[in-house]
């Protein structure tokens, strides 16, 4: 067994190993790299909330579970301290359950971090079972769908909701998700009731959304860390309030990990003559 | 009468719900919306039985001492502790409810998802092979979208040389060309195709002949 073909038995624990450091190294030294310039889809999602006026409606929706935290959360973050400090209207609602308690904690911390009021600013509606259901019933009627807001109080006694009775109140649709949720809102919301949507999804999910991106059915994409990343930097942000950009130098090592196994790998297998075994 | 009444329903719900999409008067949209509260009515009642299936199915794991049946009772004392604490204390932040979820469940959750990092890497190095022409075109595509996305990994490689700089600047452009037109083109594609065939099967399940969704194994109902 030559050099080539001992590469190719590689015990995969190995690989385990160099992609724990490659991300645990860049996290721990606070290793920080240029993030690059930011995508066409982050900015225009970034500017339709900039030219929104004061006291427009923000319907986000949070759709994702914990696993998908780490690529999402920041994304979420980062656009709802946008929509209140250009003193939008933020409510947030959620068709996966446990998207409720974070959408609860992460408007909670937004808001105390800009000085925004639960219930004046924002409020969090919490979650209802019934996708499709759900995303037609609030083209028909909000104060139908959620009677009251996730911890109980009635809908008409909160000062945020004023007004806000169906998809023709709300100036800006952003749906958070990972998984197939980006599609219902698109077809149900966005094709029904016209209502302009915008998304940030997950990296793995990007190509399957962007011809909604291409046929204008979206206002814009945030894609995945690096999308969040973007839209911290458009904002401004740095340190602990981007945590974006904090975990994008970890990525981009362990990215480019994967780029030289990748290629060692393609190295080793034509060089070790496996190729012509098949 | 078993099959005829829910196929009767089934027609007859379909037809409806298509035919209000163009007809906005009140004598159509007012059923239409009380439809859509028995659907959410109906989408409450399936998450109870999605609980009750889910019990039953690692109950009888334990009962039989299936393999790993220990897991089981795990899911079940899982379950009936959250109930319990957040039934009893509430679910707001600061409760016991709140507090497993935040440094129990989210860990855990973010944990499970995180291991797919590693095994994703092993299995680009031990068969991410360019075998062939399409699969060199697709890797050779897969490593330009990769270094798109993190193009500060060019300068790890290059430094900040002029070529380095280069690479840093145009990689994203490049990656965002071959996402808006290639990978488009094919998606599109994918997407007609999947959409005529959701349509052709809602159609089938309307008009009765698709009857797999009623139970019993049985599938299409003629050609």
């Amino acid at each position: 067994m030559n050099v080539w073909e001992r590469m190719l038995e590689l015990d995969r624990r190995w690989v385990f190993v160099g992609i724990a450091l490659a991300v645990i190294i860049p996290i721990v030294t606070a290793y920080a790299l240029p993030l690059g310039k930011p995508a066409p889809p982050t900015v225009a999602v970034y500017d339709y909330v900039e030219e929104m006026e004061a006291g427009e409606v923000v319907l986000i929706s949070i759709d994702y579970s914990p696993s998908s935290m780490p690529e999402l959360h920041p994304q979420a973050g980062a656009v709802i301290r946008h929509c209140l400090q250009r003193d939008l209207r933020v409510i947030t609602i959620s068709l996966n359950p446990q998207g409720t308690a974070l959408a609860r904690d992460l408007l909670a911390t937004v808001a105390a971090d800009v000085g925004a009021e639960d219930g004046v600013d924002c409020v969090n509606l919490g979650f209802k079972p019934g996708v499709s259901q759900v995303i037609l019933g609030l083209g028909e009627s909000i104060p139908t769908v959620y009677p009251t807001t996730a911890d109980g109080r009635p809908i008409d006694e909160v000062p945020v909701m004023e007004g806000v009775e169906t998809y023709d109140d709300v100036a800006l649709l952003i749906d958070f998700a990972a998984g197939n949720l980006p599609f219902s809102w698109i077809a149900m919301a966005g094709e029904r009731f016209n209502q302009d949507l915008a998304l940030g999804i997950t990296a793995v999910m990007a190509t399957d959304l962007y011809p909604y991106l291409q046929s204008h059915q979206l206002v814009g994409l945030i894609n995945g860390l690096k999308g969040a990343a973007e839209y911290e930097l458009l904002l401004g942000l740095e340190g602990e309030d981007a945590p974006g950009m904090l975990g994008m130098s970890a990525q981009s090592i362990a990215h480019l990990l994967i780029i030289v196994l990748v290629i060692v790998g393609n190295i080793a297998y034509f060089a070790s003559g496996r190729h012509r075994r098949r | 009468m078993r099959l005829q009444v829910p196929l009767v329903i089934t027609f007859l719900a379909g037809v409806f719900m298509a035919v209000q999409f163009f007809i906005p008067h009140a004598l159509i949209q007012t059923p239409y919306e009380r439809l859509l509260e028995w659907g959410r009515i109906v989408a409450a009642f399936a998450l109870v039985l999605g609980i009750a299936s889910l019990l039953r199915t690692h109950w009888e794991k334990i009962r039989r001492q299936h393999r790993d049946w220990a897991y089981s009772v795990v899911a079940i004392g899982s379950f009936v502790l959250m109930c319990v604490v957040g039934i009893g204390w509430g679910h707001q932040r600061g409760t016991g409810f709140d507090w497993i979820f935040r440094h129990i469940q989210v860990p855990l959750d973010a944990t499970m998802f995180s291991l797919l990092a590693f095994f994703i890497a092993s299995a680009a190095f031990r068969t991410f092979r360019a075998r062939s022409v399409e699969a060199t075109l697709l890797l050779i595509a897969a490593v330009i979208v990769m270094l798109g996305r993190v193009p500060s990994a060019l300068i790890v490689v290059f430094g900040k040389t002029g070529l380095g700089e280069q690479l840093y600047s145009a990689m994203p452009d490049i990656s965002e060309w071959i996402m808006n037109f290639p990978t488009v083109a094919g998606k599109r594609g994918i997407i007609f195709g999947v959409s005529l065939g959701a349509i052709a099967t809602a159609l089938r399940i309307i008009v009765g002949i698709e009857r797999s969704h009623l139970g019993g194994g049985g599938g299409a109902a003629g050609p």
